[in-house]
């Protein structure tokens, strides 16, 4: 195993850098049921990091505990180095942790641009009066905050319906442009809540060009959740197949992929 | 020009300045429901108490006196100074916040994901709560609300005259329009630009808008539900201020300022929910229309007194029609 602060070189030629979040033996309950087990992992920084699992394994609760939805009662969570004490979701948010939902959380009633640019809220810093007449610093940081929903918009295709009201898009573009949001905060780590649910074949490609994409280009952190085996093993660097809330295995898709317990689990095992 | 039309675009402009004051209620309203789908049945009496406790501070009024009087034996009323208009109204505003953090962190803040009557009615008894605190603090007798008219150096050279003169008898024609209701008119645009500029320009504008849309996704953009919801009420309690200086200046300020609420449900109606712009257009048509049935319709053919009950019909038809008003969003359903 690699050293947490060491960085590597994967075989496509990306530079994985040393761990940006840990988390340390976290246990999440909901009154007596125990969603996640004693859990320990790590996120390196530019990797694409996947959590597997079979339905109720515990995955979207250990996303809702990274972003802040969650508090867990017991563990610690380790972000660039320091421990982290329990925060809000907001906090988590302007900390550089950006993150989509499952079933999807956008601003039904604004345009696809106006969403994007809720992303930049955590960037906005000018004084209230000036950004109310829209003069000086708030100006200039308004035009580079565009600049960026802009870029973004661009880079995720979809210029053609930047002035459409969400209300109004597929289930597909709806979830491109919940990505683009959480892009535009300029993320530290993304976190992707089962980015290719309730997609077909085609949207999928779509997607999992656009998670690389992101990675290669940007050098974003991601950490995502998925239930098409196919597509995690495609995409991601390592990853980490939960349970019944446990952590039954962790490591490149190829390891895990060997791994008699993650076998069990997934296609199911006769116990005698 | 004939009589009859002097007259009736006299009672068209005077129809204009109630439809002002109308608006400017239904505008807390609206900022409200917008950012967090709450009907606060409270925002008249929220007009009343920021009212009283203008002219409460204005005149030295010590807070609680009866109270006080009561419980220790004592007689003390008034600290005996006066303090200048603006300031007044700056320590108001810093009452209306303090109210609103009050608010969010007491009442609201618990019932965070309730239904929408359950957080209607928690307004209701909010409103009342509010009444019996105003009644306790400033006392219940009727009061003469005064801005800025006794005191020399708080409006430019000549402007005193001129609110002073009550009228404004219009380029020579004979009819007139209390100066009063000028100023309130010019104030009452200033109030809807500035919230308009805020909500669309600015950062806190722009999580507001958010919060409205979303919760979930507005946490996971980094913003405060809790500070943005304090910051709206905040503000609805800042435009209620506004409301209670226009109307205490005109009629008083009394009890029964706090049923301009009711009047302002029709504007609603009309304007929709959720549009600021709407809150405005449907005041001015309120206003203007039930004056002019009235002046028109009411008073010559059904022994008039109209005034009373023209809002609500007209908010009825608008029910029937259009039950989302003239700007209010769209009710699109899938299926």
């Amino acid at each position: 195993m690699k050293d947490q602060a060491d960085s590597y070189v994967t075989d496509d030629g990306r530079t994985i850098g040393p761990v940006v979040m840990e988390m340390k033996n976290i246990t999440l309950r909901f009154g007596g049921v125990e969603a996640i087990k004693d859990i320990s992992f790590d996120i390196r920084e530019g990797e694409i990091r996947a959590i597997i699992g079979p339905n109720g394994a515990g995955k979207s609760s250990m996303l809702n505990v990274i972003s802040g939805f969650y508090v867990p009662q017991e563990g610690e969570v380790w972000y660039k180095g320091a421990k982290r004490p329990p925060m809000k979701p907001f906090q988590v948010a302007q900390q550089g942790i950006a993150r989509t939902f499952q079933n999807i959380a956008l601003f039904e009633g604004m345009s696809v641009l106006d969403n994007v640019m809720t992303g930049r809220l955590t960037h906005m810093e000018s004084g209230l009066l000036g950004q109310s007449i829209w003069k000086g610093k708030a100006e200039a940081e308004e035009i580079a905050n565009r600049e960026v929903a802009e870029k973004i918009i661009d880079f995720l295709e979809i210029q053609a319906i930047r002035k459409t009201p969400v209300a109004r898009l597929p289930y597909g573009l709806k979830k491109r442009v919940e990505l683009a949001r959480a892009l535009a905060a300029e993320p530290t780590i993304l976190l992707l809540d089962e980015p290719m649910a309730g997609m077909n074949v085609e949207e999928k490609e779509d997607m999992s060009r656009f998670v690389l994409d992101v990675n290669d280009e940007f050098g974003t952190t991601i950490a995502l959740i998925e239930h098409d085996m196919g597509v995690v093993m495609d995409l991601s660097d390592r990853v980490v197949v939960m349970d019944y809330g446990r952590k039954i295995g962790d490591g490149t898709p190829d390891e895990v992929r060997n791994n008699q317990e993650v076998i069990d689990a997934y296609l199911g095992v006769a116990h005698d | 020009m004939p009589e009859q039309l002097a007259f009736t675009i006299e009672v068209f402009l005077n129809g204009l300045m109630a439809g002002v004051l109308y608006a400017l209620v239904a505008l807390g309203f609206v900022l409200i429901y917008k950012a967090s789908g709450i009907f606060n049945y409270a925002q008249g009496v929220m007009a009343l108490f920021a009212a009283m406790t203008l002219v409460g501070i204005q005149n030295g009024q010590v807070p609680f006196s009866h109270l006080i009087n009561a419980i220790f034996g004592t007689e003390i009323h008034h600290f005996g100074w006066h303090v200048h208009s603006v300031l007044a109204i700056a320590f108001t505003v810093v009452v209306m916040i303090i109210l609103a953090w009050a608010v969010q962190r007491f009442v609201f803040r618990h019932l965070v994901g309730q239904e929408p009557i359950i957080l209607f009615m928690a307004t209701i008894g909010l409103a009342y709560f509010l009444e019996g605190v105003a009644d306790l603090m400033w006392g219940s007798e009727i009061k003469a609300l005064d801005v800025c008219m006794s005191e020399g150096n708080c409006l430019p050279q000549g402007m005193n005259g001129w609110i002073d003169q009550t009228t404004f008898d219009v380029f020579g024609y004979g009819f007139f329009i209390d100066n009063l209701d000028i100023v309130a008119s010019i104030v009452a645009a200033l109030l809807v630009a500035g919230l308009v500029m805020f909500a669309q320009y600015t950062k806190q504008g722009r999580a507001m808008r958010a919060v409205a849309d979303d919760h979930q996704a507005a946490l996971s953009v980094g913003v405060s539900l809790n500070f943005i919801w304090i910051l709206v009420w905040s503000l609805a309690g800042f435009v209620a201020l506004v409301a209670g200086i226009m109307w205490g200046a005109k009629s008083g300020v009394q009890f029964s300022l706090s049923l301009i609420a009711l009047k302002a449900l029709p504007v609603l109606m009309l304007g929709g929910f959720t549009s600021i712009p709407g809150a405005i257009v449907g005041g001015l048509i309120i206003g203007v229309g039930e004056k002019l049935f009235e002046f028109l319709i009411g008073a010559p053919f059904l022994g008039g007194a109209t005034e009373n009950w023209f809002a609500y019909m007209l908010a009825l038809l608008f029910l029937v029609f259009r039950p989302q008003g003239l700007f209010g969003e769209k009710i699109i359903e899938r299926v």
